[in-house]
């Protein structure tokens, strides 16, 4: 199964290594990490995606936190949340197709975000399965290039992510 | 006031309580041994001859004191010859801070001379490192460093500064107040009284308990409570590797240690156990044998003081998260009186019908024996120092310990070497006990030079080697798993006692059972170290066993070519 944890991290150089060298030790199978900057100052938030079942998803959290600088992890997988990913694709688009590729962008809210001769740039966001469902899609017209973010996942409510370790038997409440 | 980098780092240690380090120079680090100069009435410095001798001192002095041990390298090879001694520090969550030298910042990241990523390397082996860019963060740093290592789940931690940092001058006053947000591990010291009611309430639900002590029971100083909670709820003590000498081994609850060269009823016992109360120990594979099958009647109650361990290896009925001490307290209080003499009584049963710790009869000098003689001639009062293997296990199966703390072995990493350079460690943390350092041929000739450091100082260990002239444990795995297609397991040995007088030594060695008994007492009376040349059958192995993969149900108690030879 797919769990999404929420990481904040110090801002430090060497982070990321750390935990890219305990991903790589205990072999945990990483789908995606996104991080960049907080709302606080000095700490950045990840969210990583784990392909890993329950009890192995609570060693990934527990062992994330043990490390100095992970200043709490929680598993969101359980709680109300959303997650968006972006997603650049490169098309190509000659001249007769685009009215096609940029009908269906619409259906996706994607974004043109640049025109070539010969090709288009869209961006687009959702969850993880729309973006497939978009990537699908489009695979027909000719994708050049394609880059995603990986997940960026939010607890909704006024809630913050609950800052305790999930229980040994079940979800975090 | 003005203090230079390096300053700044001793004045950390002598704050600290660090009155002896191990280390080694080298260009990297040599502004700290240019201040260490200057304090020498405060911290004395040994000079081991090889990096990971170092390591293994500071990681012995560790366990045997209850302090941080420090290590000192130089950048490059110096630190990449540490690795070993952190590593195993790690494994064994021995709290170890190692100083190291780097190359001058303006080449940091330029393939400079005895330029190693040093942080890079040890990043998977400590609990934390930094590497220092600026004076200014020294006096944090050293204080998260001591704190790190020697709180919560303990482990080793190494300090990164490049030469021309320990020579920066800065403004000095004060340490900083420690803040750090991502650790917090006071915490996790006091147990969930919830919890602490279930486990007692499964507890009296028990017929067949357990307690399976480990590592634990030593950090947190619980021996007193783990006496008196055994004795309340009457149930047998069983220790990991790691636990010996924990709980009295002539304790009538004690049946000794659990695991491949465990006692065989101790292994049946926690087989058929309907209670595991796992205190302070992590379910290593050389504890629980074949998993699947491990304990498969058994509730279990895990206290660890990381959280990671609880339900990693196995699944806990109660996990309880906190310090050992006001936990086997809480405990105590919660439970009342209770009596298992059946199942004690069982295990005894096992134990009269299968003494796993017999030794035979013979005239052959059995290296198990060897270990009994060096018990009995010490009256029990060796603190005992083992390397890995053969000689390893005979020495926690052979040696009875009564003592709080007196047993030192490298049993997570298992680095052949240890013994050796961690018994100084060990002897600098307790002066006044008798060290005995327990090692094999093979593992002596990792470390052996460090004789020079117990000649300089005159070190006051007796060094034991239990010589078979072979790898012995690589020879049992060879007879027992590759139908005795023996594969650089015998060795060509020096003389050991020309050894030991070249390095101006005493050295002495024994080929007979009364040779044995004679070296031992001569060497236990000799003020200062000794070498002991014990030779020993080159074949016997060690039992009981659960050959890898097996279960501890499948323990093994002989063979019958053993038996044989000396029927
Ligand atoms: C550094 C290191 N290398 C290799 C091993 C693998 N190993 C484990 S036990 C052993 C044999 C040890 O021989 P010796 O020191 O003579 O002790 P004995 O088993 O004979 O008592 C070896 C090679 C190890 N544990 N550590």
């Amino acid at each position: 199964m797919r769990h999404v944890l929420i990481a904040d991290v110090e801002d430090q150089p060497g982070v990321l290594n750390r935990i890219a060298s305990l991903f790589r030790r205990r072999a945990y199978n990483i789908e995606s990490l996104a991080v960049g900057h907080s709302h606080r100052p000095g700490i950045s938030r990840m969210t990583i995606v784990v392909a890993e079942d329950h009890k192995e998803a609570i060693q990934v959290a527990k062992q994330l936190d043990k490390l100095i600088e992970v200043i709490s992890v929680t598993d969101v997988t359980e709680q109300r949340h959303v997650s968006r990913e972006m997603a650049l694709a490169k098309i190509a688009a000659p001249e007769m197709k685009r009215t096609e590729i940029l009908q269906l962008a619409n259906v996706y809210r994607a974004q043109v975000v640049d025109v070539s001769p010969g090709s288009i740039i869209l961006e687009v966001t959702g969850d993880e399965d729309k973006i497939d469902s978009f990537v699908e899609i489009i695979r027909p017209y000719g994708i050049l290039e394609l880059s995603r973010t990986g997940e960026v996942a939010m607890v909704r409510g006024r809630a913050m992510p609950a800052p305790t370790l999930m229980a040994e038997d079940g979800p975090a409440a | 006031m003005k203090r230079t980098g390096a300053e700044i780092i001793l004045d950390s240690l002598v704050a600290h309580g660090v009155h002896t380090v191990f280390g080694y120079p080298g260009g990297a680090c040599l502004p700290l041994y240019d201040a260490l100069y200057h304090y020498q009435d405060r911290i004395n410095h040994i000079l081991v001859r090889h990096e990971q001798g170092a390591a293994f001192a500071a990681d012995g002095y560790a366990r045997a004191s209850g302090d941080v041990g420090v290590c000192i390298a130089t950048s490059g090879p110096g630190v990449t010859n540490l690795v070993t001694g952190i590593a195993g520090a790690h494994m064994d969550s021995v709290p170890v801070v190692a100083l190291t030298g780097q190359v001058p910042r303006n080449l940091l990241g330029t393939d400079g001379f005895q330029e190693t990523d040093a942080t890079g390397v040890m990043l998977p082996v400590t609990k934390h490192n930094w590497l220092v860019m600026n004076a200014e963060e020294l006096p944090r740093v050293m204080e998260e460093a001591f704190h790190i290592a020697n709180t919560g789940r303990k482990g080793p931690v190494q300090v990164d500064v490049p030469k021309d940092v320990y020579l920066e001058e800065v403004e000095f006053d004060s340490v900083p107040p420690l803040s750090i947000r991502g650790y917090n591990p006071e915490e996790g010291l006091q147990p969930d009284p919830t919890l602490v009611r279930e486990a007692a309430e499964v507890i009296h639900g028990s017929e067949k308990p357990i307690i399976l002590a480990g590592h634990g029971i030593h950090y947190s100083g619980a021996y007193e409570e783990l006496l008196a909670f055994a004795e309340k709820a009457n149930i047998p003590v069983i220790t990991t590797l790691h636990g010996v000498s924990s709980f009295p081994e002539s304790h009538d609850l004690s049946f000794g240690m659990v695991g491949m060269h465990g006692n065989i009823y101790a292994n049946w016992a926690v087989d058929r156990a309907d209670l595991l109360i796992s205190l302070g120990m992590r379910f290593d594979d050389r504890v629980t044998g074949r998993l699947e099958d491990f304990a498969t009647e058994a509730r279990i109650i895990h206290v660890d003081i990381d959280p990671a361990e609880i339900g990693k290896n196995v699944n806990t009925d109660v996990g309880i998260v906190a310090d050992l001490k006001p936990t086997i307290r809480a405990l105590i209080d919660e439970i009342g009186q209770l009596d298992h003499s059946p199942w004690v009584k069982q295990i005894c049963q096992w134990r009269e019908d299968h003494p796993s710790l017999a030794i035979r009869e013979t005239e052959i000098v059995l290296p198990q024996w060897v270990i009994r003689q060096i018990y009995h001639i010490t009256n029990g009062e060796a603190v005992v120092v083992t390397d890995v293997g053969q000689a390893q296990m005979w020495a926690a199966q052979h040696f009875w310990y009564d003592r709080r703390n007196t047993f030192f072995s490298s049993g997570g990493l298992g680095a052949m070497g240890y013994a050796f350079p961690a018994s100084i460690g060990v002897k600098y943390a307790r002066p006044n006990e008798q060290v005995w350092c327990i090692i094999g041929d093979g593992g002596f000739q990792m470390t052996l030079q460090d004789l020079a450091v117990v000649k300089e100082h005159n070190v006051d260990v007796k060094i034991a080697i239990i010589n078979n002239n072979h790898l012995g444990m690589i020879r049992q795995w060879q007879t027992l798993f590759y139908d005795s297609r023996f594969m650089s397991a015998k060795l060509e040995n020096p003389d050991f006692v020309k050894l030991a007088e070249a390095y101006g030594l005493t050295g002495m060695r024994a080929t007979t059972k009364s040779d044995v008994v004679k070296v031992l007492k001569e060497a236990e009376k000799i003020p200062g170290p000794v070498v002991m040349d014990l030779v020993v059958d080159e074949v016997e192995k060690v039992y009981p066993m659960v050959p890898a993969g097996s279960s501890l149900a499948e323990t093994i108690e002989g063979d019958e070519v053993q038996e044989a030879r000396y029927a």
